[in-house]
């Protein structure tokens, strides 16, 4: 499953009321290393979308969102369960640590 | 893959595509492995280059980056966006693993992992790292709209970083240990006369207070000792850099500081059939077109090495 954008509009419905945990990928255009990490994100969810739903959000045009959150860092990486924040990855990683800080939502 | 391969460049950033670009014309089939998430190295996290000769008119870090990468390819580079996560360089055919498990053969690899951010090293600044703390002015600025923000360091980074943030905060303060600045004086001019910017000379910050955000740095004065605190929310940390040296660690001579060793002006390390190049080289210069430069004497050193 391919990862997919999401809104201010479409937060509650795509990541808060999610029956399956949601990585919010809080990224901009303008970020070197959210640019690098994206690809990796795509992968995982391509591998692993129906354990763990990966969608982005752009705080470029969402900065709502991201201030809600107090995002300071990009690429910052949410996980979120039943509508609470359970894990918080700051920065772009490799693949392998990424599985790793999210192997609990993968099996 | 089980053919050995005449050269392995790992890490990219101006040397390793530079060397990447001689030994493709040199026909060497070079393979390069750029990076998973560091591809294209520092300068993928800066903004305008304006001392890389022969851009009139000054060049985006990631521009120039992209433009190295297409030359390699265009010399028929082989380039794989992934990290080595091990090496055996002790034997006359080199042994590398990448981070996705295929492992590579080398009769000659080219080290150009450059450099680290360094951390200062308080338990406070890993904590609150992504919810106030930064090392990415070009990330992260636009989250410090009209804020007052800290900056610390007193290097080319430090004074490019506080200038850059200066588009987004209210003011930068620059915290310096020392009384003067070390970066270049064209930058330390522009940002001595940038009105956002304030400068606390001698002073070097101890603690970043908050519970869940930056709220404060306690800071210490290096002339008389006294410590206070002032009111921050954003902190970025710009204090220079440590050379990513870990995997090599044991097999190549490294200096105290963690740099590899060359042998005179070559880029031969203590390693036959391994060389080295880039800010994981020097810790002098640690500029774009002196890393291309040992690049290019890499590759060169490299073809040298494989026709004997």
């Amino acid at each position: 499953m391919a990862t997919s954008k999401v809104t201010t509009a479409t937060f509650d419905a795509e990541v808060l009321k999610s029956s399956t945990p949601v990585l919010v990928d809080f990224w901009a255009e303008w970020c070197g290393p959210c640019r690098a990490v994206g690809p990796i994100l795509e992968e995982i969810s391509n591998e692993y979308g129906s354990k763990l739903k990966i969608v982005k959000l752009n705080t470029d045009e969402e900065s709502a969102i991201a201030i809600k959150y107090g995002i300071t860092s990009i690429p910052s990486m949410y996980v979120f369960v039943n509508g609470e924040v359970v894990t918080q990855i700051v920065g772009a990683k490799p693949k392998p640590a990424l599985l790793k800080d999210l192997e609990s939502y993968l099996v | 893959m089980s053919d050995v391969r005449n050269v392995v460049i790992v890490g990219s950033g101006p040397a390793g595509y530079t060397a990447a670009i001689y030994a493709a014309r040199a026909q060497l089939d070079p393979i390069i492995y750029e990076g998973s998430v560091t591809a294209g190295g520092a300068l993928m996290n800066t903004t305008e280059v304006e001392n890389f000769p022969g851009f009139t008119d000054g060049v985006m870090g990631p521009d120039l980056m992209d433009s190295m990468r297409k030359q390699a390819k265009r010399f028929g580079a082989e380039l794989i966006t992934d990290d080595i996560v091990e090496m055996d360089l002790t034997g006359e055919i080199k042994v590398l693993k990448d981070g996705s498990g295929n492992t590579v053969k080398a009769k000659s690899v080219i080290l150009a992992t450059g450099s680290a951010y360094r951390e200062i090293g308080l338990v406070n600044e890993k904590r609150l790292s992504g919810h106030g703390v930064s090392w990415c002015a070009t990330c992260d600025g636009f989250f410090f709209r009209g804020q007052t923000i800290a900056v610390v360091g007193g290097g080319d980074s430090a004074v490019e970083e506080a200038t850059f943030l200066t588009r987004f905060a209210e003011k930068v303060v620059l915290i310096h240990r020392r009384d003067s600045l070390r970066a270049s004086k064209i930058m330390a001019d522009r940002a001595k006369n940038n009105p956002k910017i304030e400068f606390m000379w001698n002073t070097e910050v101890i603690d970043v207070l908050g519970a869940d955000k930056v709220e404060a740095l306690k800071l210490r004065n290096t002339v008389d000792g006294s410590e206070s605190e002032r009111a921050f929310t954003g902190l970025f940390v710009a204090i220079g850099h440590i050379p990513r040296s870990e995997l090599i660690t044991g097999q190549i001579d490294l200096d105290s500081e963690g740099y590899v060793i060359c042998e005179g002006r070559s880029t031969r390390t203590n390693q036959k059939g391994v060389f080295a190049c880039g800010d994981l080289v020097d810790h002098t210069y640690r500029q774009a077109i002196t890393a291309a430069g040992s690049g290019c004497a890499a590759a060169l050193d490299a073809e040298k090495f494989l026709a004997h």
